[in-house]
């Protein structure tokens, strides 16, 4: 690299000029930051004082450059040199806008905001400025995964906004589940009649489609590679193997019904209990006119079973909602009353959820003389030619057994979402691992697993990691698309049961995140969360002892080995959260920005307060995503905390190194706070695994605390939500409190 | 045309065909507004906002899917319905926009006009006197009302609500507001004669719509 | 202001020495002021309140209606019909509401009315009282002829259920109607508005039939008002008025009350504050005497 030329600017705006003596400030800049450059203005953030900036870059060669002023997250715009490493001292939403007011608090408060300066000048010193991902590939073709009202969507929308698409259907026609319905579910107004389910044309439209290929009665046999260079080999039922490069993958792969000999109490079995998919086979036959049992026998009353195997509680059957089901079960008696409005047609319901403009479709059906009633069905049984259906009315009160000619069953759906890699484990390492990925050694027999969907070549298995009872999902509000093998998107009811409304939202998502994901990694930049970043892990592999944490714990499957043990990053399947970092014991990864020096020498900037001070000094580990917008936020509503902490954001939490934990006790911190996400099932995590691994890695450093004569409490873990700015400050207050009462740490003035 | 509006004592089946549509569609066909029986949909909004609620064998969102249900013996023979109070506030409240109201009127109709309504009820007796009395010059007679209704259980109990009732009736005189020579002849219209043949051919019309029979 | 005129349906309990004649009374009052001209539908007939359903089938009740509006329409073409009794006004709207919206059942009314005579061919809207107040003049306007303030005396605002549901008075909620506190409050009286009995219902008829049901709804509305400190409450509705009056001493008389409050129209308080005398007003007409309006009235 050039030489490094350091400068800092320093900003008197918003009351920082005259709250805090920026004298002192220059002074510790010039003479502990040693930086080469420094100035002072009045407003940093106009274009006079952006300018400033510019014209020394330009001018008088400058490469880090340190703001002093305003929050990181603030101010992006105008302070975005994007050819120089870059670090924010953060005075304004993390030091005069906290920091209690008066006189009274002027020296606590310049002491702070002393300390953020010598922290801005030390990760400035260690920074270097990102160079991209020297593996970037382009190619910008999207792979659909499944030919079914998700995977068409996904395909006409990326074709249509000029992407190449590869249409990859295992049966030897398109349309999946939608081909089988004999109508669906209005999404037009006025929503009150079953309506064509339109599939012939969008059909149509994606063979027609100049750049759509399809490929039918075809499976994935291998898919390997990363983002801009997935290699994956087609196969025919026929074993040819024909091997495309793609870009990005849409997964649409559908779902399956719940096997209805799983419910024999409900009749599954019997010849006149059906499924959904079976009725629409019925209501197909008849084609609009009076609808027939298998044996030929016209229905003239019919009982629909709502939640049949669904929202189980007993861990039997599926435990969720598969949330079309009323609705499919809505269209299907109006299947019955519209062809004979005599026929007696019953839906037996718990609660009826008819999502989105489904209550109008509700209404037609009561007009059209549907009878619905809340009742809990315990047994269907054969009776005379049809069945009896025993349930207990819970509006009446009562128990009742009603005959009917047909029982549909409202099964749920089953995401084909292939092998659930969880279930493959190598056995020596599952113990010493926290997470639950591990490589692919099946401890099942291969048979009892359903075909691969994908059959990727990644050492943490061969499909998309599931969330719970088998869905890929992933965060439902945040980030829905998004799985944990990047450049791979979830699309339709393989994600989470949904109707074919959603799923053609989903799958229009999904093809917009894969567009995205092409483009990204094309310039070598990463995907969400922190899409659009040029920094990327670099790994000395000279000092790695093979321990595999890295490759063990990257939530993304981003790092394989090589045949010594030695990790293969694929930089453009990487997140940047920097867990791999986090777990180094030798700490051997690091980013160009961010890395094990940035933050520890910041740790070890400060001018650390005798033990008899009574100015403890609490370091707080803070994940950017959620707990530092909450810390600026409570700086925004002016909420004070306590002047002693000085907070240091984080990718992530599972990108913190306990070496920091250490080094900072070792320094003379009197406390450290870690704040980061939710973890667990309802997680919050940005990086999905990153907070529990963080937690997991916490469990141990009592241990580390004890070896020292340190109390517990010396270092202590919170997660926070970014709404959560008036509990942060509650936090670092308690936690104030208790460093008080413990007292200040022992370990001062000894490194 | 004073003759009380029933058809007679129906006999009840003893087993009716139960979740099937014919109760409903013999409520549709038979009670006023009943088309609207189909459409509710049990949120019970109705049954929290009666005043009245407490003392209903079944609220109105249960007779609907007793309806459904197809219990008709039990809807047209409860008292439940005879406790409204045309208050109307179910019927603002419902979110289905149900007439409510005019349902709980209308099954109370059509179980007195089959004879099926309960032996004893205060206001079913109120209501076929009050119409009794409004018809009969086609205004009401307000001191033959009250004296009809305090006599209904025989003299004794009438004197007895009479003494009760005596001083607020002597205040009403005294205001002005209440004609003890009123028993004697009230205000009227002038064409009874026409009123009392509208509603005979009425009373006409809307027999022609003939129970069903079971 | 122009003299306003309007076909007016009075009702039975409107009437000369029925129970709600004092209503008429101060109405009679209040319209001389505003310079309303009230002309009675010739001959009309019963609306069959909502309590004549077990006697009278729908049709039956539709056509008592549908002949008072036929008469109005021929007898005072174009002139809105307006009642005053709460249970008038709703069940000749409910009618109307049905006559025009239901081809069928007007084939049969005029089927019946022939009988009669008369042919229903539409009519002028069915408005009450309030509307007329609210609608054709507004509180504004309603304040200018106010001469005597009722100034001191707290008015809980008793709305009742038939003149608020299921119609009400445009711009008004179900749950919280405000128009009586602004009547009030445009007579210089004061409106207690956290009184929250104020659309609960009486009983209606069912204080006939139901006395212990009812007498328990009469007993919260009342109970209320002395809570919140009023010295009257004000109504539009007759039997409203009549039920919330009479049955206190039942009630003191089973329940050991000492309840004592008075009721009266919103059209007695305004006919005092124009200046009425107490006779004007029908202050006469009650059997627990509203004293504190009795004292303006007779001051002036």
């Amino acid at each position: 690299m050039a030489d490094k030329k350091f400068a800092a600017y320093l900003c008197a705006g918003c009351g920082l000029g005259e709250v805090l003596d920026l004298g002192t400030m220059e002074k510790v800049v010039k003479r502990e930051g040693k930086m080469q450059v420094i100035k002072r203005h009045d407003v940093l953030c106009s274009a006079d004082g952006v300018q400033a900036i510019r014209d020394d870059i330009a001018n008088e060669g400058v490469t880090h450059v340190l703001i002093a002023g305003c929050s990181r997250r603030a101010k992006t715009e105008a302070f975005d040199f994007p050819e120089t490493a870059m670090a924010r001292a953060n005075l304004r939403e993390g030091v005069l806008w906290v920091v209690a007011p008066g006189t009274d608090h002027d020296e606590v408060r310049q002491e702070m905001a002393d300390d953020y300066i010598r922290m801005g000048c030390a990760e400035l010193k260690k920074m270097a400025v990102p160079t991209g991902n020297p593996n970037c590939a382009s190619n910008k073709r999207i792979l659909v995964v499944g030919g079914g009202m998700s995977g068409l969507t996904a395909a006409i929308e990326a074709a249509e906004t000029g992407y190449e698409v590869l249409l990859v259907e295992k049966e030897p026609q398109l349309g999946g589940w939608a081909a089988k319905l004999y109508k669906r579910v209005p999404f037009r107004e006025p929503y009150a009649e079953p309506q064509d389910t339109g599939l012939a044309e969008l059909i149509a439209r994606v063979e027609a489609h100049p750049k759509v290929r399809v490929h039918l009665a075809s499976t994935l046999a291998e898919t390997a590679g990363a983002p801009g260079r997935f290699a994956v080999k087609i196969a025919t039922e026929s074993g040819a193997v024909t091997q495309e490069m793609v870009g990005a993958i849409v997964q649409a792969s559908g779902f399956s019904t719940y096997d209805l000999a799983k419910l024999p109490e409900l009749g599954g079995g019997l010849p006149s209990v059906v499924d959904q998919a079976g009725l629409e086979q019925l209501a197909k036959a008849a084609n609009g006119g009076v609808i027939q049992r298998a044996d030929g026998q016209a229905v003239s009353s019919v009982v629909f079973v709502q939640c049949a195997g669904q929202r189980d509680a007993s861990g039997t059957h599926l435990p969720y909602c598969s949330g079309h089901c009323c609705a499919t079960s809505v269209k299907q008696a109006m299947y019955f009353k519209d062809a004979n409005p005599d026929v007696d047609t019953v839906v037996l319901y718990t609660d009826l959820r008819m999502p989105g403009m489904g209550e109008d479709f509700y209404r037609s059906a009561q007009s059209k003389g549907v009878i619905f009633t809340k009742g809990q069905v315990s047994t269907v049984k054969a009776a005379g030619t049809g069945c009896s259906v025993n349930f207990r009315d819970l509006i009446l009160n009562e128990e009742v057994t009603l005959g009917a000619d047909l029982v549909v069953l409202a099964t749920g759906q089953v995401p084909n979402s292939g092998v659930n890699i969880d279930l493959l484990a190598e056995p020596a390492a599952a113990e010493q691992t926290p997470t639950d990925e591990a490589s692919a050694t099946p401890v099942e027999p291969a048979a009892a697993l359903p075909p691969s969907i994908l059959n990727l070549t990644y050492r943490q298995g061969p499909d998309l990691p599931q969330l719970k009872a088998g869905l890929t999902d992933s965060h439902f509000i945040c980030f829905p698309y998004e799985t944990r093998r990047t450049g791979i998107y979830a699309a339709g009811p393989v994600r989470r049961p949904m109707d074919m409304l959603q799923a053609t939202d989903d799958a229009t998502g999904a093809a917009l995140k894969a567009i995205q994901a092409v483009e990204n990694a094309a310039l070598g930049r990463a995907a969400h969360p922190r899409s659009g970043d040029l920094s990327y892990p670099i790994v000395r592999l000279e000092g790695c002892t093979q321990c595999k944490r890295c490759t063990v714990e990257c939530p993304f499957g981003a790092i394989d080995e090589d045949e010594r043990r030695f990790p293969v990053f694929n930089e453009s399947r990487c997140r940047r959260c920097g867990t791999c970092m986090g777990a180094c014991p030798v700490r051997v990864i690091a980013f160009e920005n961010y890395s094990v020096d940035t933050v520890g020498s910041q740790i070890k900037s400060l001018d650390m307060p005798d033990e008899f001070s009574e100015r403890p000094r609490i370091l707080l580990l803070a994940c950017e995503n959620d707990a530092y917008p909450a810390l600026d936020m409570a700086g925004v509503s002016r909420i004070c905390y306590s002047a002693f902490v000085r907070a240091i954001p984080v990718r992530c939490l599972g990108s913190v190194n306990t070496i920091w934990i250490t080094d900072a006790l070792n320094s003379g911190w009197d406390g450290v706070m870690l704040m980061g996400c939710k973890r667990g099932d309802d997680y919050q995590c940005h990086f999905v695994k990153g907070s529990e691994l963080a937690h997991y890695r916490l469990s141990k450093i009592d241990d580390t605390l004890t070896q020292l004569s340190l109390e517990t409490e010396r270092v202590a873990s919170f997660e926070v939500a970014i709404t959560d700015s008036r509990r942060v400050a509650a936090l670092i207050n308690d936690y104030a409190e208790t460093i008080k009462r413990i007292g200040m740490s022992p370990l001062k003035g000894f490194n | 045309m004073h003759a009380l509006r029933t058809t007679g004592h129906q006999t009840i089946p003893a087993v009716a065909a139960r979740y099937r549509n014919n109760f409903l569609k013999e409520v549709e066909a038979h009670v006023e507004d009943g088309e609207w029986v189909k459409m509710c949909m049990q949120c019970g909004v109705c049954a929290g906002s009666c005043p009245l609620g407490a003392h209903w064998e079944h609220p109105p969102q249960e007779l609907f899917m007793m309806i459904r249900a197809g219990k008709r013996a039990e809807v047209l023979t409860s008292d439940a319905m005879w406790m409204c109070t045309s208050c109307y506030n179910c019927v603002v409240r419902c979110p289905r926009k149900l007439p409510i109201t005019q349902i709980m009127h209308g099954i109370a109709s059509y179980a007195q006009e089959l004879g099926l309504a309960p032996e004893v009820q205060p206001t079913r007796d109120f209501s076929i006197q009050f119409w009794k009395n409004c018809t009969k010059t086609g205004r009401v007679n307000e001191m033959k009302l009250t004296v009809g209704l305090y006599f209904k259980d025989g003299l004794v109990a009438g004197i007895k609500q009479v003494m009760n009732m005596l001083p607020v009736a002597l205040g009403l005189m005294k205001a002005g507001r209440l004609n003890p020579f009123e028993l004697l002849r009230g205000h009227s219209p002038k064409d009874q004669k026409g009123i009392a043949a509208m509603l005979k051919r009425a009373r006409a019309i809307e027999a022609q719509r003939a129970p069903v029979t079971h | 202001m122009a003299q306003k005129e309007y076909a007016f349906y009075p009702g039975c309990s409107s009437q000369r020495k029925a129970s709600a004649a004092n209503y008429m009374t101060s109405v009679a009052a209040m319209c001389k002021t505003l310079d309303i001209k009230l002309t009675d539908i010739p001959d009309w007939n019963c609306c069959g309140a909502s309590i004549a359903y077990a006697g009278g089938g729908e049709l039956e009740r539709v056509v008592m209606n549908a002949r008072n509006f036929t008469l109005a329409a021929k007898h005072l073409p174009d002139r809105d019909i307006v009642a005053t009794c709460a249970a008038c006004w709703l069940n000749s709207r409910e009618s109307k509401v049905k006559l025009d919206g239901n081809p069928q059942l007007l084939a049969h009314a005029n089927e019946a009315l022939k009988e009669a005579g008369l042919h229903y061919q539409g009519s002028a809207p069915v408005r009450h009282m309030v509307e007329v107040l609210i609608e054709d003049f507004g509180y504004k306007e309603l304040k200018k002829p106010v001469v005597t303030s009722l100034a001191g005396i707290k008015f809980a605002g008793y709305v009742g259920c038939q003149t608020n549901r299921p119609f009400g008075i445009a711009g008004e909620s179900f749950e919280n109607p405000m128009y009586l506190d602004k009547l009030v409050e445009a007579m210089g009286g004061e409106a207690l508005t956290a009184y929250d009995q104020k659309v609960t219902c009486c009983g209606g008829a069912l204080a006939f039939s139901e006395p212990d049901k009812s007498q328990k709804q009469i007993r919260d509305v009342v109970e209320s008002a002395y809570d919140h400190g009023a010295d009257m409450l004000v109504t539009p509705c007759p039997l409203c008025q009549a039920n919330v009056e009479v049955y206190q001493s039942e009630i003191n008389r089973k329940q050991g009350t000492n309840f004592h409050l008075p009721i009266v129209y919103y059209s007695q308080l305004m006919a005092v504050a124009y200046g009425g005398s107490v006779k004007a007003a029908g202050l006469d007409g009650h059997i627990i005497a509203p004293t504190r309006l009795q004292e303006i009235a007779t001051k002036k």
